[in-house]
């Protein structure tokens, strides 16, 4: 068991390293290709005047950001894309559901609303009215495509549970996800939550599977970042957050407030760490989840428009440039497979922990704090964890 | 940092979505899939448990079957030795009387042959005697025939007795 988790955790550590280095490599290259496209801003998808030229950074944005269009190429430089309704909330004029499409790409405004271009695409009111955009966008729809998904496997696989009963060896698809749900069942709900397991496995199975093909969806061509985007992981960390701090007996919430065995003075020192500590964790969920997914597409995207960066300097380098940049891409999609399903995992095992902390009995307790204690007196309890989120 | 705010749309959808997703499967996928899991591997268990358990019995049941085997052949051989004995010793019986018969119709033979013979010849001496009688008083008869002989024999009589 000692030896997975130094595994989990040395994956970890390895794919958080990683990704501010992917990041700012990412950077640079943005800074190099917009010296390269410059004098030439203008973009294809607003059909503007323009040949060779080519923004990587917007295009790059323009994929791991949001948008009202779900846009799959361009042809001619007009871009062949799916409209999406928009639904806004605005204070004063309340609800309102139109087609993407009235924006025509963000040339036109609409009832007082218009597109805006900035690192993530945006609806403004022209009233200045602060508004809350609800829109069906690419993510939403991205998103509803992997729950249908989701539910059309998971349900058929029941059903075969409950048609062929019990006895008999598991076929097709059913035989594809059974040991992924005894992984989930064995490595990471029973170590981690013990005997109460089988209460949270239904959210840690739910957790898992959502992430997972989410991130499997993210990574079409043409599919959306939507793992990689901040209010998605943010959605599932808050759930995961409010399960922790609703299950937490009285045992927890009395080491956190009251460690006992700790002088007054330490103890001053102390809560306030560990109320932190506390809120570190889903935070530390959200922010791995989104940094990972959201290098991964960086990292493709970038690569593949090196290509094109090149062949604004030359036809014969940016044809050059493809079989490296070809076998990169491979390579990070490999990589990427991996992580889809590594950061799922992750998150799910930390989601047990977490958990598993919250409704811990007291008296398993005293052989954990041991444990700790060989590492350092003071911390105590999350020792393990927030040495995972220090690194995060 | 555009890309580090979240929407609260997207979050709202995400959240509504994951929420419906989690209530569905779990009351339509993971808790049937679980408990068919569940059943399935307690089913198994039991089954090992059971062929473990049958090859025990069936361990214990080879050793017993060996064991009247054992005891059968046993007693066959017992059998065939008995039966050989009651052989022999109604064989040996049966000479036995059969000698004793023989031996007592010998017996009787010789017994009935003795007594035939000793009758015979008491018939032959008996035959003998009365001849020798007839001779004598033939003999006699013809001596004594006269009435001076009758004297002479009447006065020898009469010496030898006197002479006693």
């Amino acid at each position: 068991m000692s030896l997975r988790r130094l595994f989990s955790f040395i994956v970890l550590t390895f794919a958080l390293l990683s990704a501010p280095v992917f990041t700012y490599a990412q950077h640079e290259e943005n800074h190099e290709s917009a010296s390269v496209a410059e004098g030439e801003t203008a973009h294809a998808a607003h059909g503007e005047e323009k040949k060779g030229g080519f923004n990587a950074s917007e295009v790059i944005f323009g994929h791991i950001g949001d948008s009202h269009y779900w846009h799959f190429f361009d042809v001619n430089d007009h871009p062949v894309s799916l409209s999406l309704p928009v639904i806004i909330y605005h204070p004063e004029k309340g609800l309102e559901v139109f087609s993407a499409s009235k924006f025509h790409h963000g040339h036109e405004s609409y009832n007082g609303y218009h597109l805006e271009h900035g690192m993530k695409e945006k609806i403004v009111s022209e009233d200045g009215a602060k508004i809350i955009d609800f829109s069906i966008t690419k993510n939403v729809v991205s998103m509803i495509i992997s729950v249908v998904l989701l539910l059309v496997i998971m349900l058929n696989v029941a059903k075969k549970y409950k048609k062929n009963g019990t006895m008999v060896a598991p076929t097709g698809f059913q035989n594809a996800l059974e040991p992924v749900l005894t992984f989930v069942r064995d490595e990471v709900a029973k170590p981690n939550l013990g005997k109460k397991y089988m209460r949270y496995m239904p959210l840690l199975l739910t957790v898992f599977f959502f992430i997972w093909i989410n991130n499997l969806l993210g990574l079409l061509p043409g599919g959306a970042n939507f793992t990689g985007n901040i209010a998605v992981t943010a959605c599932l960390a808050i759930v995961s957050f409010l399960v922790m701090i609703f299950s937490g007996n009285k045992h927890f919430w009395g080491h956190l407030f009251n460690p006992p065995g700790v002088p007054l003075g330490v103890k001053f020192l102390l809560v306030p760490i560990e109320i932190i500590s506390l809120f570190i964790k889903p935070i530390a969920l959200m922010i791995r989840l989104f940094a990972n997914i959201l290098a991964g597409h960086i990292v493709i995207l970038s690569v593949i428009s090196m290509i094109f960066i090149f062949a604004g300097l030359s036809k014969v380098a940016g044809w050059g440039f493809v079989p490296v940049s070809m076998a990169f891409t491979i390579f990070m999609f490999f990589l990427e497979l991996l992580v889809a399903a590594i950061q799922a995992f992750i998150f799910t095992n930390l989601t047990a922990v977490f958990i598993g902390q919250a409704v811990e009995e007291g008296h398993d307790h005293d052989h954990v704090h041991e444990e700790y204690h060989a590492h350092n007196p003071e911390t105590g309890q999350d020792y393990n964890v927030s040495k995972q989120e220090i690194i995060a | 940092m555009d890309l580090l705010t979240p929407e609260l749309g997207l979050f709202v959808w995400t959240l509504l979505a994951f929420l419906i997703v989690f209530v569905i499967l779990r009351k339509f996928a993971w808790k049937p899939i679980l408990k068919a899991l569940h059943e399935r591997e307690t089913g198994i268990a039991d089954s090992i448990a059971a062929a473990e358990r049958v090859k025990k019995e069936m361990g214990a049941m080879q050793a017993e079957n060996e064991r009247i085997m054992m005891e059968a052949r046993a007693e066959r051989a017992q059998l065939l030795k008995e039966a050989k004995e009651t052989r022999d010793s109604i064989i040996n019986k049966a000479k036995e009387e059969t000698k004793a018969i023989t031996d007592k119709m010998v017996a009787d033979a010789q017994q009935q042959i003795q007594q035939q013979k000793m009758a015979a010849l008491t018939e032959v001496k008996n035959e003998i005697g009365k001849l020798a009688v007839e001779v004598a008083e033939k003999v006699i008869r013809k001596q004594l025939s006269t009435a001076d002989s009758q004297n002479d024999y009447a006065k020898m009589l009469a010496d030898e007795i006197s002479m006693n």
